[in-house]
């Protein structure tokens, strides 16, 4: 994004904190937390009160336009500003810059998807590239930035409870039966559980057993207290991973797994879809297994021989499994690899998805607009708990310290409780002092830090430092029933300086 | 302390290194503020950082044993595997490089064999970056260990000088007016004793004027010598121009102890001003600190020296001294009950200690690597506390404003670069050294002044403001050298190095000397300086083999890129300016594009 701003874009950054990013950009619009679709129903009017749609476009490739343009009347950039905390005028900007740019992209990150209607809040910003035609072209698009390198890899490889390899639906009869014939084995015919999904089958008594790989949901779930008093009383759990997390300490069994970027081979892809080779450049320490390895010894033991594979024979069982990965051999994704859908070996990938949107007639379904209405996050604010504290996680750290917690870096200062220069005032507090953080689930103490770039009423932390503050012992567990995911970004608290803080023995 | 040692015993020599050095678990910071001078000490008795050595080290000053050694790992002077007690660290960077540091480095490998090797055991060598000494390049530093030890920075040296110095001979060295041409000149303010006042004597520092700007600060007060200074518009001298009026302002009001330190670290290549300063009037340094100590409110103070410059170390190390003796530093300065202390520690190679924070962390007994601003010193600094942090260059001006008054010294200079300026000469110039003009003389002035373009006399290009500079180019000689005009021009003045190359220099091997300097240099922690600054150097290798990934054109766009990459998100001014002279350089000559489309065609 920085060598695009150096060569004269212009960047507009919707959070509800002024970022780093906001530092760099032309307009910061300071949202409240959770009025994200409030802003794109007003970004959408106003394109429309300014007739900067793109008519054509609609009318060739979207479906369901009257109806959301009658929905959208109301969120006006006075209403949105009332919901918002953004300027009106600030609001006009951005839908003129938007909808009058050669090419636009929605680029988004945890802010939008970690609320409990975190799939409205996509669909609402899919209505802005819907109206504009800034989707399905070279240089235009929407895009959730992802966290990882291979995030979208663990996606397409059907790591999600409704989905095979590739994207392929479990509960279609035709596509599981060709999955069931290639491996010789029935697939259950119902999708499985998300993860919020598997802590609530946990607390029903109906999920009893639990195979974790590389995940830490011990420090990284929503209301932490309820997550480890489920993990602690399952019939069994087994945690494969590279260091010893909390959750494996809770674990019966414990496979530790080799490092994925240097001690395996395989493939990883990224946000745009691309998929590159990793190649093992050291053997794993000695008692280590390579992850497929485990697997495959493990499915043996348990009566079901899969025989001895390499990662390239196993790639080469989802190029014929996959249609959209079917075109990248090993060979062809020596060098920068491919983005998929790669059909066959003379395909070369797409840079792009939906360009078959501009094609006329569309081919296939017509791309339909949503109508969503804003509606507040579940923790409402109240004279108890006045304080909107939302998580995120800083440059220089991953989520719960798995994988960065054991390494020096210049930019960590442990966790803290960010706040507002005028909170500060209003209560008093300076750096360092010591905040007792309350919401109706819980009660950590943390330092203060008193930070320029929040908003009064905002506060902010980081789940990074678990064993120091156990962030997630404050957010709430509600979850969007669409996508399975807990509303970490909105949790309701209030805040209170503890006068003393007794030494800590060390 | 929960210490886990290995089982390697001292040494009586290394126990008796290591017990040598005075500390006091009461001092700032405590005992690991020692490490580095332990260090020292291990290293000038023995010529290494044996495991037996580090675990006594450990020990005493309660510092677990794997931090001390990545702290003993962490710099270029310090050797933690076992090496000859002889050792001669031949610069071959820049300056020395185009004055024949190459040739003496084949000398020594006929002699020794290849670089980090020994044929007798006795003696070894090494390839070093700039040791300061570029006007009379090319330079050696001799380190001999044992109970004898000795350190000498050798100018303009030859394989017979490095010989004798590294059997312990001391090789005689040309004075400093060598290096000042304009020395005795009328007119000079900064350079008025250098040259000309032996440095060992109070007496004579005090009877051409020393000491009359510290008696009049104190009658001053702070606040009206802090007035002087921003009156003066004084902006720092390292480097990043920071107006050290609005420091010392800032610093004013935080709490105690508050800390001053000197940063006499200078060692951005081509750079030697400071030591001129350092060795050739070390009571202007004292005195300077005094007033930047009474004014600011600090009363401990440090004073961190290159420790490439041990001539300079021990001028400031005796002037310390006699100023102790004779009431000038102590509880009651001058029996006007001023108090103010001086504690010199001695840096061991590393660039990046010359970055105010990471600075700061060497003191500590800490690696030298930069902290993330803010908090900015003012605020947290060394210990945690405020700390005021000035280049030896920016502090003796103080008693020159103190004497003459703010609004004076603002007259000479341009409006917003007030004073006079240090310039450092070198490379293809007939009179290369340090030299003292007020600022706005132009490039082409400078260069008049020292005699003109030496070498063939044909200017290629002059490289300006050191290694984090820019080049410019024969058509930029009207440049004022201020702070501003260079920025308009898309240079920088830096440490005012001015470097130019006569047109029989290959300009190649220079950039690829500098992609390797910043490489080497670099801390590692933050990662586009770590991983951009070997991409640089990568880049360059290719295009001068004439191997690129792509074309010529893109790779010089990808150096671009991670330049743009380097400066948008290195936490510190290294890596931020890593590519800005690779850069400029190509943008201004067709150094590679060139060569690769003749040898393409």
């Amino acid at each position: 994004m920085l060598k695009g701003i150096h060569n004269g874009a212009r960047l507009f950054v919707v959070d509800p904190r002024r970022t780093s990013s906001a530092q760099f950009a032309e307009k910061w619009l300071g949202l409240h937390v959770g009025s994200d679709i409030a802003l794109a129903n007003a970004v959408a009017r106003e394109v429309l009160a300014l007739g900067l749609e793109n008519r054509s476009f609609i009318e060739n490739a979207t479906s369901g336009f009257e109806e959301f343009r009658e929905h959208v009347q109301k969120y006006t950039a006075e209403y949105a500003e009332s919901i918002c905390g953004v300027p009106a005028h600030t609001i006009r900007e951005l839908a003129r810059a938007y909808a009058t740019a050669d090419r636009a992209v929605i680029c988004w990150t945890l802010g939008i998807t970690e609320h409990h209607n975190a799939v409205d809040n996509v669909l609402g910003l899919i209505n802005l590239a819907l109206l504009t035609g800034h989707v399905g072209r070279y240089g235009s698009g929407l895009n959730p930035l992802r966290g990882q390198n291979n995030v979208q890899g663990g996606g397409d490889m059907g790591a999600i409870p409704d989905r095979l390899a590739g994207f392929q639906h479990v509960e279609n009869d035709e596509l599981r039966a060709k999955f069931e014939q290639a491996w010789g084995v029935k697939i259950p015919p119902k999708k499985g559980l998300h993860l919020s999904g598997m802590f609530d089958a946990m607390e029903r008594g109906e999920l009893r057993a639990l195979y974790v790989i590389g995940e830490n949901p011990a420090n990284s779930e929503a209301d932490q207290h309820r997550g480890i008093k489920l993990l602690s009383g399952l019939d069994i759990l087994v945690v494969q991973d590279m260091v010893m997390t909390q959750t494996a300490e809770l674990a019966d069994v414990v496979f530790p797994a080799a490092a994925g970027w240097c001690e395996s081979d395989g493939t990883v892809t990224n946000s745009e879809r691309r998929v590159q080779r990793v190649r093992r450049a050291l053997p794993p320490p000695e008692g280590v297994r390579d992850d497929i390895e485990t697997l495959c010894e493990l499915s043996r033991r348990m009566g079901h021989d899969l025989g001895n594979p390499n990662a390239e024979e196993i790639w080469n069982e989802v190029r014929s499994l996959s249609p959209m990965h079917a075109g990248m051999s090993y060979a062809r994704l020596e060098g920068t690899g491919l983005q998929w859908p790669c059909y066959d070996e003379n395909h070369p990938g797409e840079q792009y998805l939906h360009s078959r949107l501009w094609e006329r007639p569309v081919s296939g379904p017509l791309a339909p607009f949503s109508v969503v209405e804003y509606e507040p996050p579940v923790d409402g604010l109240n004279e108890e708990f006045p304080i909107r504290l939302t998580t995120g996680r800083r440059l220089d750290s991953y989520n719960t310290g798995v994988q960065t917690g054991r390494y020096a870096s210049p930019l960590r200062f442990g966790e803290t409780i960010d706040v507002s220069p005028e909170d500060a005032a209003k209560y008093s507090i300076q750096d360092g002092d010591a905040i007792r953080v309350v919401s109706r689930r819980g009660c950590v103490v943390a330092p203060a830090r008193v930070d320029p770039s929040l908003r009064a009423g905002l506060v902010f932390m980081t789940f990074h430092f678990p064993d120091q503050v156990a962030t997630n012992e404050l957010t709430v567990d509600a979850v969007d029933p669409k996508s399975g995911t807990s509303e970490f970004k909105a949790t309701a608290v209030r805040i209170e300086k503890i006068r003393k803080m007794e030494p800590v023995e060390v | 302390m929960d210490l886990h040692f290995t089982g390697d015993e001292p040494t009586a020599e290394e126990k008796a290194a290591v017990d040598g050095v005075t500390v006091s678990a009461a001092a700032p910071g405590g005992k690991r503020t020692y490490l580095l001078p332990v260090l020292h000490a291990i290293q000038n008795r023995i010529g290494w950082i044996s495991p037996g050595a580090l675990n006594h080290a450990s020990r005493v000053l309660d510092v677990p044993p794997a931090e001390a050694f990545g702290v003993a790992d962490f710099y270029g002077l310090l050797s933690t595997k076992q090496q000859p007690q002889a050792v001669a660290h031949v610069c071959d960077d820049i300056a020395c490089k185009i004055r024949g540091a190459d040739l003496l480095c084949s000398a020594l490998e006929k002699l020794h064999g290849p670089e980090a090797s020994s044929t007798d055991g006795k003696a070894t060598w090494h390839r070093s970056p700039c040791l300061g000494l570029c006007e009379q390049a090319p330079a050696v530093l001799v380190r001999t260990a044992g109970p004898k030890h000795s350190d000498q920075l050798l100018a303009c040296a030859r394989a017979t000088d490095v010989e004798a110095a590294m059997r312990g001979s001391e090789v005689w060295q040309p004075p400093l007016t060598e290096s000042l041409p304009q020395a005795g000149h009328a007119g000079l303010k900064l350079l008025k004793r250098v040259g000309e006042v032996d440095p060992a004597s109070l007496d004579e520092y005090r009877a051409t004027g020393g000491f009359e700007a510290l008696r009049q600060a104190i009658e001053m007060g702070p606040a009206e010598v802090i007035r002087e200074v921003i009156a003066s518009k004084l902006v720092g001298r390292g480097g990043a121009a920071f107006s050290t009026g609005q420091k010392w302002n800032a610093a004013r009001s935080t709490s105690l102890p508050r800390y001053l330190v000197c940063n006499a670290d200078e060692s951005e290549p081509g750079t030697i001003k400071d030591r001129a300063i350092l060795e050739g009037d070390p009571y202007a340094l004292v005195e300077s600190m005094i007033i930047a100590g009474f004014a600011t409110g600090c009363e401990h103070s440090y004073l961190y020296t290159r420790g490439e410059y041990p001539l300079a170390a021990r001028r400031m190390e005796h002037a310390i001294r006699e100023c102790h003796l004779r009431g000038l530093l102590g509880d009651n300065i001058l029996g006007t009950g001023v108090r103010f202390a001086i504690e010199q520690r001695i840096g061991a190679g590393a660039y990046i200690c010359g970055e105010e924070t990471a600075l700061l962390n060497s003191i500590e007994g800490k690696r030298g690597e930069p902290r993330n601003k803010p908090p900015f010193p003012t605020q947290v600094g060394l210990f945690g506390q405020p700390t005021v942090i000035n280049n030896v260059e920016t502090l003796i001006n103080l008693p020159h404003i103190v004497l003459e008054g703010g609004a004076a010294f603002a007259t000479i200079g341009t409006e917003r670069s007030t004073g006079t300026k240090l310039f450092c000469l070198s490379g293809h110039v007939a009179r290369p050294g340090v030299y003292e003009a007020p600022f706005g003389i132009t490039l082409r002035q400078i260069l008049e002044l020292a005699g003109g373009i030496g070498g063939s006399g044909k200017l290629q290009a002059v490289l300006l403001g050191g290694a984090a500079g820019a080049f410019v180019g024969p058509n930029d000689l009207d440049i004022p050298l201020t702070f501003e005009g260079t920025r308009a021009a898309g240079a920088s003045l830096g440490s005012a190095v001015v470097m130019p190359f006569d047109d029989t220099v290959d300009l190649r091997p220079i950039l690829l000397r500098i992609a390797a300097f910043f490489r080497d240099e670099s801390c590692g922690q933050c990662v586009p300086c770590r991983v951009g600054t070997v991409r640089q150097e990568e880049i360059l290798h290719r295009l001068k083999a004439g191997r690129t990934l792509t074309s010529p054109d893109g790779e010089v766009a990808l150096l671009k890129e991670v330049g743009q990459a380097m400066r948008d998100a290195s936490i510190c001014g290294l890596g931020q300016t890593a590519s800005s002279a690779i850069e400029s350089a190509l943008a201004k000559f067709p150094i590679f594009q060139d060569k690769l489309r003749e040898s393409e065609a």
